[in-house]
């Protein structure tokens, strides 16, 4: 019984720390997309945000300015995407892949330059990491918290202030926002800033608490999973919560069924549990969970009538 | 707005402004290069001598550009019928299970002349299947294509590592890959094929998968521009509800685009597997993909174009392969940052540099 009992408590306290990421990346995404800016983006600037978190903390020793640096670093792809997508009404989806890519790379071009390890940066330890604060063996560290505060944030927000109600009449029509003499750029800008806060915690969550530096390509995906989240959750804060606990749970149960056979199924491929949050959202976006409803605007530049 | 749409002249449109694009996105990667602590001009000087600098390097080259002629080719499709195939990636991937299947079933028993293009078809029509379920899902069930393609890019990946560490490994080994290819399921490399006419061009992984690759430009080309089916694709990309209206079957229509667009990906298959691997092996497609999406922006979704830029590609790859080797500090992925920088600006920033043309040209009145 009380093995079970250790066992439950582990897989929750392993789904927590897997869906920590997750959580800070889709609250982040849901501003954005929410204001009508798709965000494909979100793995890039998670990624850049990984490592120039750990790549500060392993200069100045402190996991704080890492976080600083991790917040910046996402910031900067954040405006760059609102400068492609809202001053230039360029294609959102292409410049969040642009933004993918480019991080991709330029994390490793920098790290191999900086720190000459193929694009790894030097292990952290002590205060170079965010360390757990009650339980040492829960990992819970302080970004945690922030992720299960970010929850009822986001909701406040988009629910329940004047902001979030024009944030939600950006996403769905612009042109009444315009109308009433609201600005849909800085409108827009605010909520893609807000997403870039957001990722930018995740990425440092990545690097300098789960993990003890960056190492190439460490977001493998979890930016789209954030997506998929968002999706998932239909676009609200605490059903896409739900999704990401729900991808969390689904990730730590892979890490325990590697190799073990189940009564009745036989060995449970792990690739099938890797892509089970795909595939759910796959799913859900055929039409065979319930519908979807995307804001109305999203993906669609606003041009303002002179 | 009427003011910054004012029509430039058509060599600026289709010359220049494509021109300020790519010159954009080099200035930044020069400034990178710079802050690395490296001479620019001089990583340049490298670059471009990795690149065309000996017969071997000119057939490395070619032999990336002609898996970016696949990939842009691809994109371009689906972009012209207004579709953003972000799945290239799977596609080829999963076209290379189509390859390996059938040439692992066959090779035994087919000589070359059949084998050959039935595992050029498997691909093809691997690649086009996995692009039919998304197309399917956008085309029946409104589900966003640009979300469903990345999806489909990871169950892809995970499906063939499951398939290569389960299932198709060669008995006995150590890593996840196949057993070999009989020699007649091989595309023959340029190197003997020009020996054959009579020319001497030293060995590399550049094989006859570049005229097929070119082969499909002319095909994308008649089909897209001199056939019923192409205008009707193209006119659904301008505007659906004129297509509509003109009678095409729009969810026909985007089914026959992706799967279109799925069978140019699977190309790279044939170049990678038929060409240079002469086995399954995993990821053998990454990167691609991804590429030719930068590879058809730059191109503006035009064969032509997208000739010229994946051969430019296909230059930074290999060049950026030797510049590391000549300056270890700059790595490989200095071509990935080239690649994001490209699709930024000439994807998403593509309009940044018009005021500025039309300040110079903008015709009169």
């Amino acid at each position: 019984m009380e093995e079970t009992l250790t066992l439950v408590v582990a897989t929750l306290a392993a789904t927590l720390r897997v869906a920590t990421p997750l959580v800070l990346c889709a609250m982040g995404g849901l501003f954005s997309e929410k204001s009508g800016i798709i965000d494909v983006g979100l793995e890039g600037k998670m990624l850049m945000a990984a490592f120039f978190a750990a790549a500060t903390a392993s200069l100045t020793g402190s996991a704080w300015a890492g976080v600083g640096a991790a917040i910046l670093a996402a910031e900067v792809l954040a405006l760059l995407h609102g400068f492609a997508c809202i001053t230039h009404r360029g294609n959102q989806v292409v410049s969040g892949i642009a933004i993918n890519i480019l991080a991709m790379g330029l994390t490793v071009v920098l790290g191999a330059a900086w720190f000459g390890r193929g694009g790894q940066t030097p292990p952290l330890a002590g205060t170079e990491r965010l360390n757990p604060i009650f339980f040492p063996i829960a990992g819970d560290n302080i970004l945690v918290y922030v992720a299960l505060l970010s929850v009822p944030f986001a909701w406040w927000v988009i629910d329940r202030t004047r902001f979030g109600l024009r944030l939600r009449a950006v996403g769905e029509v612009p042109l009444a926002v315009d109308a009433a003499g609201i600005s849909v750029s800085w409108l827009r800008y605010r909520a893609v800033l807000l997403c870039g806060l957001f990722a930018g915690l995740a990425g440092a969550y990545l690097s300098i608490a789960q993990n003890a530096g960056f190492s190439r390509d460490m977001t493998a995906g979890q930016g789209f999973i954030a997506l998929a989240a968002i999706i998932f959750g239909r676009w609200r804060p605490v059903p896409a919560f739900g999704a990401c606990l729900a991808f969390g749970l689904l990730d730590a149960i892979a890490i325990r069924l590697q190799g073990v056979k189940l009564p009745g199924v036989g060995e449970v491929p792990v690739q099938l549990i890797q892509a089970m949050p795909y595939l759910l959202t796959l799913f859900l976006l055929a039409g065979f969970i319930g519908r979807t409803v995307a804001p109305k605007a999203a993906g669609v530049p606003y041009e303002k009538e002179h | 707005m009427s003011a910054s749409r004012r029509p430039l002249p058509g060599w600026v449109e289709i010359g220049l402004l494509p021109l300020a694009n790519i010159a954009m996105a080099f200035l930044v990667v020069g400034v990178i290069v710079e802050i690395i602590g490296v001479d620019p001009f001089h990583a340049l000087k490298l670059l471009v001598l990795g690149a065309v600098g000996s017969s071997e390097s000119i057939g490395y080259t070619l032999y990336y550009a002609t898996n970016f002629i696949f990939t842009g080719l691809a994109v371009a499709v689906a972009f012209h019928a207004g579709l953003f195939n972000i799945g290239g990636e799977g596609q080829a991937y999963i076209g290379g299970l189509g390859c390996g299947l059938a040439v692992l079933a066959l090779d035994g028993i087919l000589p070359g002349l059949l084998m050959i293009p039935l595992a050029i078809l498997a691909s093809a029509v691997f690649g086009a299947a996995w692009a039919a379920i998304p197309a399917w899902m956008q085309a029946w069930r409104g589900s966003h294509i640009v979300i469903t393609t990345i999806m489909f890019n990871f169950v892809a990946s995970a499906l063939m590592v499951y398939l290569m560490v389960n299932v198709l490994i060669a008995p006995g080994s150590m890593t996840p890959q196949s057993r070999g290819f009989a020699a007649s399921a091989a595309v023959p490399s340029m190197q003997a094929a020009l020996q054959w006419i009579g020319i001497v061009v030293a060995p590399s992984a550049l094989n006859l998968s570049l005229l097929l690759a070119l082969l499909a430009c002319v095909g994308v080309w008649i089909f897209l521009w001199h056939t019923p089916w192409g205008y009707g694709l193209r006119t659904m990309g301008h505007n659906p509800e004129a297509a509509l209206y003109a009678g095409t079957n729009l969810k026909r229509m985007t089914m026959l685009a992706m799967c279109l667009s799925g069978a140019l990906a699977g190309g790279v298959a044939v170049n990678e597997l038929l060409g240079v691997h002469h086995r399954l092996v995993l990821d053998f497609a990454a990167g691609y993909g991804f590429t030719g999406i930068a590879v058809a922006l730059m191109g503006r979704g035009h064969p032509l174009g997208i000739v010229l830029a994946a051969l430019l590609f296909g230059a930074l790859q290999q060049g950026g392969a030797e510049l590391n080797f000549e300056i270890p500090k700059i790595t490989r992925e200095m071509v990935v940052v080239i690649q994001g920088l490209v699709i930024l600006f000439s994807g998403a920033l593509v309009h940044l540099p018009r005021p500025w043309l039309q300040a110079l040209f903008a015709r009169k009145g």
